[in-house]
């Protein structure tokens, strides 16, 4: 790889970045098929089965998806690479501490530090997953009102009618406690 | 200072942008002037962005995992499917080779059948008839034996050649014209006529008729002298049932005698052109002649009933002077007269068979 394309991501690359953050299915169905095989192939290659191959292809993914969602993401080189590395760091360390040789399928691909983007992710992974606690602790109606109002951007009314209050303030008042609760489970489990 | 649910309420809707430019300006002023509440909105404000990308991440992890489905799922069914039938997809690989081996197969089984002339013994062994030439093959081994014999005494003189089929002929005039069936020359490389002193001449076949089963032959050697006419005539009037008939011919390598009497009036399977008649008759008679008590030439034999004792038929001589009578004059060698003079009337058997012994031949084919 010339140091000219390594420093100037593709178009096509960028077009599939853009369409991993807005959640694209056509998109992830390319990005199935263009890299899913590399990485299957390293991983089987390195003591892996295809079940776990799965598992860490899906969760590069998402690392490119938190990656790309902060928005300041700069691809630096191929997307090829780029996944190959995570994929690669990831079956790494769940590897772990098994001292095994390891053996790369793409000789060409260089390897760059994603350690970084790694560490973000399982940050987000944390904060994101205990929101997603505390979500299922809120409970019904509560978690529908909070994904309606905050999420879907339904109006009070519009709320109001859905589930039968017999006026908006009513509705407005339930809303504010059920916040009240989740921003309560929420911070319980930070401290 | 507001209470936290007016405080909430007024902080969803500055940060949906629902305020206007007053509103906005007066909410902005309450917070720079009450630092508490400034750090309350920050803090609301981001746990709404936690709220909002964990519900952005749900959704993408869903997306991604249906895809993921999607991209495995038809690589699952593939494996079942190709598992399960095996005949089938061993059978859409191997259609062709199948197909090709089995013309082959076919061709093959065929052609082979028709290269070893099995069409034919089934013809022949359908049918009940059986013609009576005489193969000669089993009969082969022995002269060969003899023939080695006499070779080894003649020191290298050659012996008699040997037929592959054998069968009876008689003249039909004295200058040389023969008679006997289609099936004996049929195929024949050449014909010898052999008479019952032993002397040996060729023959060249100038006439058949393969419908009724008839060959005439012409006797071309040079060494053959004309006879005298022939002793017996040839009977174009029906034949009564139960008249009593005799033949003589060569199922074997001596002449023999057979004695019957007319049994019907039709052939084989009704063929009006023959008779049938009771005479024991083997491989060998065919074209023998078939005489009543007065020597007239009623019949040529021709084969038998297989399965049925005594049912032998004879082609009519009313038959064979039509058919001989198709023969374009102009193309015969010599004159071929009938003789309508019979000589035989009144003698006894003894002296008939004796008489007629000259004329009759035993005819081989090779």
């Amino acid at each position: 790889m010339s140091k000219l394309s390594k420093a100037v991501a593709s178009e096509a690359d960028l077009k599939t970045i853009d369409g991993v953050a807005a959640g694209d299915a056509e998109v992830l169905e390319q990005l199935y098929q263009d890299y899913y095989p590399m990485v299957l192939k390293m991983i089987v290659q390195n003591s892996g089965t295809e079940d776990s191959a799965k598992d860490i292809f899906q969760e590069a993914v998402i690392v490119l998806y938190d990656r790309v969602r902060q928005g300041d993401f700069e691809l630096s080189c191929k997307l090829k690479t780029y996944i190959y590395a995570v994929c690669r760091r990831l079956w790494l360390k769940q590897l772990g501490a098994q001292e095994r040789v390891f053996y790369d399928v793409e000789s060409y691909a260089e390897l760059i530090p994603v350690e970084d983007d790694l560490a973000r992710h399982r940050e987000k992974d944390r904060e994101l997953s205990r929101m997603e606690r505390a979500l299922g602790e809120l409970g019904e109606p509560c978690r529908t009102i909070i994904k309606d109002f905050y999420i879907l951007g339904l109006s009070m009314q519009e709320i109001c009618e859905k589930f039968g209050y017999t006026n908006a303030d009513n509705a407005k008042t339930q809303k504010y406690k059920c916040l009240q609760r989740l921003k309560k489970l929420f911070f319980a489990a930070i401290r | 200072m507001m209470n936290e649910h007016a405080f909430t309420q007024q902080a969803d809707r500055y940060l949906n942008g629902e305020m206007d430019s007053t509103e906005r300006v007066a909410f902005e002023q309450y917070c720079h002037e009450h630092p508490e509440v400034a750090e309350q909105l920050a803090q609301h404000r981001l746990f709404l962005r936690q709220l909002k990308e964990q519900a952005a991440r749900a959704a993408f992890r869903e997306t991604l995992t249906k895809v993921a489905a999607d991209y495995h799922a038809p690589v699952a069914t593939n494996t079942d499917a190709d598992r399960e039938p095996v005949v089938l997809t061993l059978w859409n690989r191997f259609k062709v080779n199948a197909l090709v081996a089995a013309s082959v197969a076919v061709v093959a089984v065929f052609s082979t059948l028709w290269l070893s002339g099995y069409y034919k013994t089934i013809q022949t062994t359908t049918s009940n008839f059986s013609a009576l030439r005489r193969d000669m093959n089993t009969v082969k081994k022995n002269v060969n034996a003899q023939n080695a014999v006499i070779r080894n005494i003649n020191s290298g003189q050659k012996g008699d050649p040997v037929g592959h089929f054998g069968a009876t002929g008689f003249l039909l005039s004295g200058n040389g014209y023969v008679v006997t069936n289609y099936h004996v020359v049929k195929d024949a490389d050449s014909v010898h006529l052999q008479n019952n002193k032993g002397e040996s001449f060729r023959a060249d076949v100038v006439y058949t008729d393969p419908a009724h089963d008839l060959a005439m032959l012409y006797i071309s050697d040079s060494t053959f002298k004309a006879l005298k006419s022939v002793p017996y005539t040839f009977k174009s009037s029906p034949s009564e049932l139960g008249e009593d008939v005799y033949t003589i011919g060569f199922p074997r390598d001596e002449v023999v005698y057979g004695q019957g009497y007319l049994s019907s009036q039709t052939g084989y399977a009704g063929d009006t052109t023959a008779y049938q008649i009771s005479i024991p008759v083997n491989p060998g008679n065919s074209g023998g002649p078939v005489l009543d008590s007065r020597g007239n030439v009623i019949g040529i034999i021709s084969g038998k009933q297989t399965g049925i004792d005594g049912a032998s038929f004879a082609i009519k001589s009313e038959a064979m002077l039509k058919s001989i009578s198709a023969i374009a004059v102009d193309s015969l060698e010599s004159k071929l007269v009938i003789n309508k003079k019979n000589s035989l009337n009144g003698l006894r058997r003894t002296e008939q068979v004796k008489r007629i012994q000259d004329y009759v031949y035993m005819v081989k084919v090779f």
